[in-house]
């Protein structure tokens, strides 16, 4: 007990007489907590954002008017059995009119039935792929080429598919890209962060190397060292993200709060990807932990003598 | 704080002699230091020890001189293990202290006060502090704190700077820190390594004469010095190097108790002071000093 006392004594006092580098260090840490605070939401709102646009991609399977009902049973079986299929969803022709005249309104499609005598729209098959990447093989699929190198559906009663095929593969290609440039920003982000952190740290630790080696000289064990520099390493990471989440917080309730019933693109965030109290917690607890474990660590090296 | 050597020091203390062993006279144990053919090869490729042996018996006071460079340092290094041997071995209270385990350095270490050539203060701490610290490793309890470290300061004279800084301190009075944290949880062995080397003539005779007064507590003293005239004056066992090795060792320039006091009387003559102390040097009377 005297001697958590006397540790938190020496943190304490460690801290005051290096305020300069203390400070730094906790200066940093509420810089890059602010940093990851503001852009670890916006990453997850874009990646959240992508992949609703990329669960939307589809295409449809158009079938000849002829087809029995044995024969659509059938070939809905094999649809699904084909690899990377989420789902199939039989779309009826009555079902396709009441789709078009639902998005052409009222008006439109009041005309439109007063021209039509006849349902002209094909049954079809809605294929759902589980990621948007795969729409190419399950097209391949449904439709290999046969031996004389023509398309060869795998039932006589399919008659084409159809869908927006280029503007489809266009943004299954964007999205995956920028998926990808995401996840790499934001481990860099981290990365960067925990050198950043780690390197002040370092550095206070540094121009205390001597002051280290001369405790070790007159006979004090690892961990009386350490302990001192583990405790100031708490205090700089509790401070550092303390401010920080107050920095964030007032920033959510300013700005982003407000905002957010105005731009959907905003509310998104704050109902669907983003916890932000869970965000808080483990940014809180990551700042601890670094600066903690980077005093330990760094100090390893001076602790040999 | 007990005067008590702490192990390694109390395991050979605790050793019973066997017995076909010769039985020793009391306080006639295993040298409190021991150097085997202790050779030093810095990573350069310098020789700084050359197949030293040396022999320090409990209670002795011996002086270590030799030119610059002649491996004094060094070897003060050696016995606290912050450098280790090349070849040979060092052995305190009959241990080898090359086959310590990393976790029992500290331990050693506390139970050898060492006087740094260049003091090795702890820059953020008072002198108070800097004292206290030697304490503080060991776990002494703050009412042990308060009571040694004024004590110790007024030994060396100190006990009006106790809440400078090392850097608003003189040399020789960051010399006289660095003795007191040597000294304050009264080691059974203290090394000094040159503690008079940038004072001047008074100042020297005064770490000297403190030095003589750890001595008269039973604590063992080395003494790393350059100055000839003390060595002569003082009369004891000198210890010299030359280029890594040892080309002297006058085991006593008339040792006796009779010279301990003359000395001692001389030596208060010149710095004018008093009688304390006197009569309760006994060799194990740690409490004596302070
Ligand atoms: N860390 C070191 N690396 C290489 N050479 C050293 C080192 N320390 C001391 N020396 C050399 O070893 C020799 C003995 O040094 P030292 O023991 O400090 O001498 P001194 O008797 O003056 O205290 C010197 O020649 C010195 O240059
Ligand atoms: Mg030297």
């Amino acid at each position: 007990m005297s001697r958590l006392i006397f540790f938190l004594q020496e943190a304490i006092r460690a801290l005051r007489r290096n305020a300069a580098p203390s400070l730094a260090a906790i200066i940093t840490t509420v810089v890059t907590v602010v940093l990851l605070g503001v852009l670890i939401p916006i990453f997850q709102t874009a990646q959240a954002k992508s992949d609703q646009v990329r669960g939307e991609l589809n295409f449809q399977v158009a079938l000849y008017a002829d087809a029995t009902h044995a024969e659509i049973v059938s070939l809905e079986k094999e649809l699904k059995a084909i690899p990377h299929v989420d789902s199939v969803e039989l779309i009826t022709k009555s079902q396709a009119l009441k789709e078009l005249k639902e998005t052409l309104g009222a008006d439109k499609s009041k005309e439109l039935t007063s021209q039509l005598n006849e349902n002209p729209l094909p049954a079809s098959f809605k294929i759902i792929p589980d990621d948007a990447a795969n729409l190419a093989g399950i097209r391949a699929a449904i439709i290999p080429t046969g031996p004389n190198g023509k398309p060869q559906p795998i039932s006589s009663i399919i008659d084409k598919i159809f869908d927006r095929q280029d503007e489809s593969s266009k943004i299954a290609q964007v999205t995956s890209a920028l998926k990808i440039v995401l996840t790499v920003i934001t481990v860099l982000l981290i990365l960067a962060s925990l050198m950043l952190v780690s390197n002040t740290i370092r550095l206070s630790i540094y121009t205390r190397r001597r002051e280290v080696e001369v405790m070790r000289l007159v006979g004090a064990t690892r961990w009386f060292i350490r302990w001192p520099f583990m405790i100031e390493g708490v205090v700089v990471g509790f401070t550092g993200g303390l401010v920080a989440i107050l920095i964030l917080w007032l920033g959510k309730i300013t700005i982003v709060d407000p905002l957010s019933n105005t731009f959907s693109f905003l509310a998104a965030q704050n109902n669907s990807t983003l916890n932000f109290p869970a965000m808080i917690a483990i940014l809180f607890a990551a700042a601890v932990l670094v600066s903690t474990i980077g005093s330990g660590v760094t100090l390893r090296r001076f602790l040999k003598v | 704080m007990s005067a008590e050597p702490n192990p390694p020091m109390a395991r050979s203390k605790k050793r019973q002699p066997r017995d076909d062993e010769p039985r020793r006279p009391r306080g006639r144990r295993a040298p409190i230091v021991e150097l085997n053919d202790v050779t030093k090869v810095y990573a350069g490729g310098h020789m700084a020890l050359d197949r030293v042996s040396l022999a320090i018996g409990r209670g002795e006071f011996v002086f270590l001189v030799g030119p610059t460079g002649c491996g004094k340092s060094t070897l003060i290094k050696m016995l606290i293990r912050e450098l280790a041997t090349t070849e040979g071995t060092v052995k305190i209270a009959g241990r080898d202290i090359g086959a310590l385990p990393e976790k029992k350095i500290p331990q050693l270490r506390r139970n050898i006060g060492t006087v740094f050539q260049d003091f090795k203060l702890l820059p953020d701490r008072t002198v108070y502090d800097n004292v206290a610290y030697a304490l503080q490793v060991i776990g002494a309890s703050r009412a042990e704190i308060r009571e040694q470290v004024p004590q110790t300061l007024r030994l060396v004279g100190l006990s009006t700077k106790l809440h400078s800084y090392p850097d608003q301190l003189s040399g020789g009075e960051q010399q006289r820190v660095s003795i007191a944290r040597a000294f304050v949880n009264h080691p059974p062995l203290l090394l000094a390594d040159e503690p008079s080397g940038n004072l001047d003539p008074v100042t020297s005779i005064g770490v000297m004469q403190l030095l003589y007064r750890i001595n008269k507590t039973g604590t063992t003293v080395l003494v790393v010095t350059h100055d000839r005239e003390m060595v002569d004056n003082m009369q004891r066992r000198v210890v010299e190097l030359y280029e890594g090795r040892v080309v002297r060792d006058e085991v006593s320039g008339g040792y006796t108790e009779e010279s301990t006091t003359e000395f001692g009387l001389r030596m208060r003559a010149e710095m004018g002071v008093g009688h304390q102390g006197e009569g309760q040097s006994n060799g194990h009377g740690q409490d004596a000093l302070i």
